[in-house]
């Protein structure tokens, strides 16, 4: 079904910009993470997002030309313990019921030179959508590529831990987003 | 009279006072809803109990360098045998109690911040079933700690007022002797 969606995805961009001749490419979701690092009490705790799809349409010849998007289940949040997991999705925090769904899409990408590169585009958190850049790295092996990056956002500004936790003494505003998008050209297969 | 060093009897009853409000701390946080104020009281409680660690660790350096006064004389040998081994099972459990405690948060995959400043190391890493395994140990050694401190109070008080010895003046000095 992904490839499916893969596939149209290409052919829409294909059909919609046949001179850019940009790569779109398959993506190891199994490989790839989407992982955070919040603060409690001053002690760093690690996070991530079991499920997420991303899209991705990357030459680093035409890094202008690119297309990314990401789609994070906010239900498959690990928070770090099964007591945050159940307490992070509620109503106060993320909200899954009204917002299941965190998203990303690059709408810019422009090279930092060598193997560094930035997105820009809209981040949409429990339904507030906030303009961010994210700068990654590109590493690439043969026909894999491995897009990692991270990006802080403030965790108020998203209206993520309201009420008694809209304090940033217990858990810090400043939450660290990362993201590891391991990915291959089709044309390799 | 023969007592305890000044610094035996200081450490005595700040190590014995800390623990008492770190163990009501530690009962009353375990059953609190998850707050900040939760997160807090977590985190004052590991900060406590580091400390008490690092008083404990100077308390048996010190214990171990400073011979203490010796039993009274009119004790028949089991209390003597039973006094010893009562002791060195709570100097254990002083260390053995915050030691399952540390290791009880790495396993629930939360470092130990000392004051929110100092980073203490993971001894083990992340491990829910351990996490598990280790709160069962960290409660259980409390509540053997408990029964031997009512053990040791009680024996103390059977010194004060039955023996009327200097068992309890000289880690008390501050009371009179019968």
């Amino acid at each position: 079904m992904k490839l499916t969606a893969l596939r149209t995805f290409a052919m829409a961009a294909a059909l919609a910009a046949p001179a850019l001749h940009a790569a779109p490419l398959a993506v190891d979701v199994a490989k790839s993470e989407v992982s955070f690092m919040s603060t409690q009490m001053g002690v760093p705790v690690p996070g991530k997002f079991r499920k997420f799809t991303v899209a991705l349409d990357f030459d680093a010849k035409k890094p202008e030309a690119a297309k990314a998007s990401l789609e994070i289940d906010i239900g498959s949040i690990d928070a770090g313990s099964p007591d945050a997991d159940g307490e992070v999705i509620r109503k106060p925090w993320l909200n899954a019921a009204q917002f299941p769904k965190a998203t990303f899409t690059a709408t810019a990408v422009k090279a930092l030179g060598g193997n560094r590169f930035e997105a820009t585009g809209p981040l949409t958190i429990k339904g507030k959508t906030k303009t961010v850049s994210a700068p990654f790295t590109l590493k690439t092996q043969g026909a894999v590529q491995t897009f990692e990056g991270a990006i802080q956002i403030n965790r108020s500004e998203f209206g993520i831990g309201d009420g008694p936790w809209n304090d940033p003494e217990t858990v810090a505003f400043e939450v660290q987003i990362r993201f590891r998008i391991v990915a291959q050209a089709p044309a390799a297969k | 009279m023969k007592r305890y060093t000044l610094v035996a009897i200081l450490l005595h009853w700040l190590i014995a006072l800390a623990i008492f409000a770190n163990l009501a701390l530690g009962l009353y946080m375990a059953d609190l809803a998850i707050s900040p104020t939760k997160l807090r009281l977590y985190s004052y409680h590991k900060w406590a109990g580091l400390s008490i660690f690092a008083f404990v660790i100077l308390r048996i350096l010190w214990r171990l360098t400073h011979r203490p006064p010796a039993l009274p004389r009119h004790m028949p040998s089991w209390e003597k045998w039973g006094a010893t081994i009562s002791h060195a099972t709570l100097y254990g459990l002083t260390l053995a109690v915050p030691i399952t405690g540390w290791l009880f948060s790495s396993a629930k995959g939360f470092k130990t911040v000392w004051f929110g400043v100092l980073p203490i190391p993971d001894l083990i890493a992340k491990d829910l079933a351990l996490a598990d395994i280790l709160k069962t140990w960290h409660e259980g050694l409390n509540y053997f700690m408990v029964v031997l401190v009512v053990l040791h109070v009680a024996a103390a008080l059977k010194h004060h007022l039955r023996d009327r010895d200097d068992v309890l003046t000289r880690m008390a000095p501050w009371i009179r002797h019968p």
